[in-house]
């Protein structure tokens, strides 16, 4: 595995712009995802998460900005069979059963996986000789899972691929997932759920309006998110300072008023009332993960409320 | 990267479609049975009418047969399956040869049940006859091919299906695959310039006509074909942009 350290980066995104008509759903997402990594895409519908991946997979082309994948285009990454994908939408072909569905899929592949194996390891076993038009809303989203894994490819992306299946289906599938995970895949997921970002990702990139607004190990997310938050009226803040403060872990601008994450909100308090004499109307709140989470996303609001 | 295994599987999906094979298959072989069956001994211009139904018949059958690939290019969009295949290394290449492959087989297969029917109804030819014409059907196709996959780029499922009942029927009546519909100059002047017309002239080469006058016929198809061809490249990139 040593080599592939070396190499180019699994996936390298600068810069990345995406429209669809007047939505801009991309705005400006660098990104640099290295192989073996299992990355988590966090962040609430029309975050970018999924223009993001189609990009990544080669189904849309950036209106500016740089993508590649294993240092080459994400078409050419396709075309390689480096890259396998679960999308969000779409249905299953009729006419097959799902066993003749992996393997006609495995053919396109120049290393594929064991189809027995895989219809083991994703579950899909147990129905494999049903027609793929017979399948519950659970079973499709295993053969998916199947499809994107029998190709043996280097990159999984899945976008929210838990999104149909129950509590006990979320579970397998995530059971399967660190098996494959540990196979040194790259893997990238979108979801909207902080907890099972939390749970399989080694790194959370959390994207909000079309940018990345926090990225880093899961952990450093979470203290960020799972402390406290200071909120104070204080004109004319200076950010590197407030930054500097003890017990800071973030510090945003909302018009008059920052809004510090803190990790020890006692220490921040104390720090902020002596450096900042005139910061005033000064609000502690706890905040749970979700808390948290929206409050993150939310980082960037009063720059979309200017025009 | 064994492209016979999906082009294996694409062609049981399509023998499993049993709307497909009533349609395809079902439609042109009933029609013969019955009309041919109840006009066994009539002579039509001194030809006897099994044949020169059959020849009709067969030229319609492999047209519906050979345009039905656009339904299920069709579908695999409308459904999303187009895009899981443009994650996979199979490229548009591939994906459209497996398509008319796959289009040209059902044809075949009409060709032949409709050949076996005539043979029940006293039609009998040389081997060169049957040969000569298989293969001048397979050429007529060509044009028809490449309407499948244009269409199945330019309309939804649920409008395809009468759209494919449309143009081939229109296509078999003006070409004369249900009998010649006038035979003034002007007017067979003008059904000459329909790749239909010559579709089922090939199948008139087994009544002992000339065949393929050389140079017409070749250049209706060949128009038919590069126009047909660059409004399916137009619709296919039309229709890519907006999927993605």
């Amino acid at each position: 595995m040593a080599s592939t350290m070396h190499g180019p980066p699994g996936i390298l995104v600068t810069g990345l712009h995406k429209s669809y008509g007047p939505v801009e759903a991309v705005r400006g997402v660098d990104l640099r995802i290295d192989p073996g990594e299992t990355v988590a895409l966090l962040g609430p519908n029309g975050a970018g998460k999924s223009t993001t991946i189609d990009i990544v997979l080669g189904l849309a082309q950036p209106d500016a900005g740089q993508v590649s994948v294993f240092g080459t285009t994400p078409a050419g990454a396709v075309s390689a069979g480096r890259t396998g994908g679960m999308l969000q939408t779409g249905s299953l072909i009729e006419g097959l059963s799902v066993r003749e569905l992996v393997t006609m899929v495995a053919s396109l592949y120049p290393h594929p996986l064991d189809v027995e194996q895989v219809l083991e390891t994703t579950g899909a076993e147990s129905f494999a000789d049903q027609r793929t038009t017979k399948l519950s809303g659970g079973q499709v989203q295993r053969v998916r899972f199947a499809l994107a894994l029998v190709g043996n490819p280097d990159l999984l992306v899945l976008d929210e691929p838990t999104a149909a299946l129950d509590v006990e289906g979320r579970h397998d599938f995530w059971r399967s997932m660190r098996d494959i995970a540990r196979n040194g895949k790259t893997v990238v997921f979108a979801t909207h759920y902080l907890e099972e970002a939390d749970a399989y990702a080694d790194r959370i990139v959390l994207m909000a309006r079309g940018r990345v607004v926090a990225d880093g190990p899961a952990t450093q997310i979470k203290a960020r998110a799972g402390g406290r938050t200071v909120r104070a009226t204080l004109p004319h803040a200076d950010l590197g300072a407030l930054r500097a403060l003890p017990g800071v872990t973030s510090a945003d601008l909302r018009g008059e008023a920052v809004v510090l994450a803190c990790s020890d909100s006692d220490s921040a308090l104390w720090a902020l009332h002596s450096a900042f004499p005139n910061a005033h109307d000064i609000e502690v709140r706890g905040a749970g993960l979700e808390d948290a989470f929206l409050e993150l996303v939310a980082g960037d609001q009063s720059e979309v409320a200017a025009p | 990267m064994n492209h016979t295994t999906y082009l294996r599987y694409e062609l049981v999906r399509t023998f499993r479609n049993r709307r497909f094979l009533f349609f395809s298959l079902g439609f042109p072989l009933l029609m013969f049975l019955l009309i041919a069956g109840a006009n066994e001994s009539r002579r039509l211009d001194g030809i006897p009418f099994p044949l020169y139904y059959m020849t009709g018949m067969v030229s319609w059958g492999a047209m519906i047969a050979i345009i039905s690939s656009g339904t299920r290019i069709s579908a695999e969009r409308q459904i999303g399956w187009a895009r899981q295949l443009r994650i996979t290394p199979l490229s548009t290449r591939t994906y459209f040869r497996s398509k008319v492959v796959g289009g040209y087989v059902m044809a075949l297969l009409t060709i032949a049940v409709l050949y076996v029917a005539g043979s029940m109804l006293s039609v009998h030819l040389a081997a060169k006859q049957w040969a000569l014409m298989t293969l001048l059907l397979l050429v007529g196709l060509v044009p028809f091919a490449v309407l499948g996959i244009m269409l199945g780029h330019l309309l939804k499922p649920d409008s395809l299906g009468p759209a494919v009942g449309g143009v081939t029927s229109l296509f078999a009546l003006l070409g004369g695959a249900w009998g010649p519909l006038s035979t003034s100059t002007a007017f067979v002047d003008i059904v000459k310039c329909i790749p239909s017309y010559w579709l089922v002239q090939s199948g008139k080469v087994a009544l002992g006509g000339p065949g393929w006058p050389p140079l017409q016929a070749w250049v209706v198809l060949a128009a038919w074909t590069a126009a047909l061809a660059w409004l399916a490249v137009v619709a296919f990139r039309r229709d890519t942009a907006r999927l993605t």
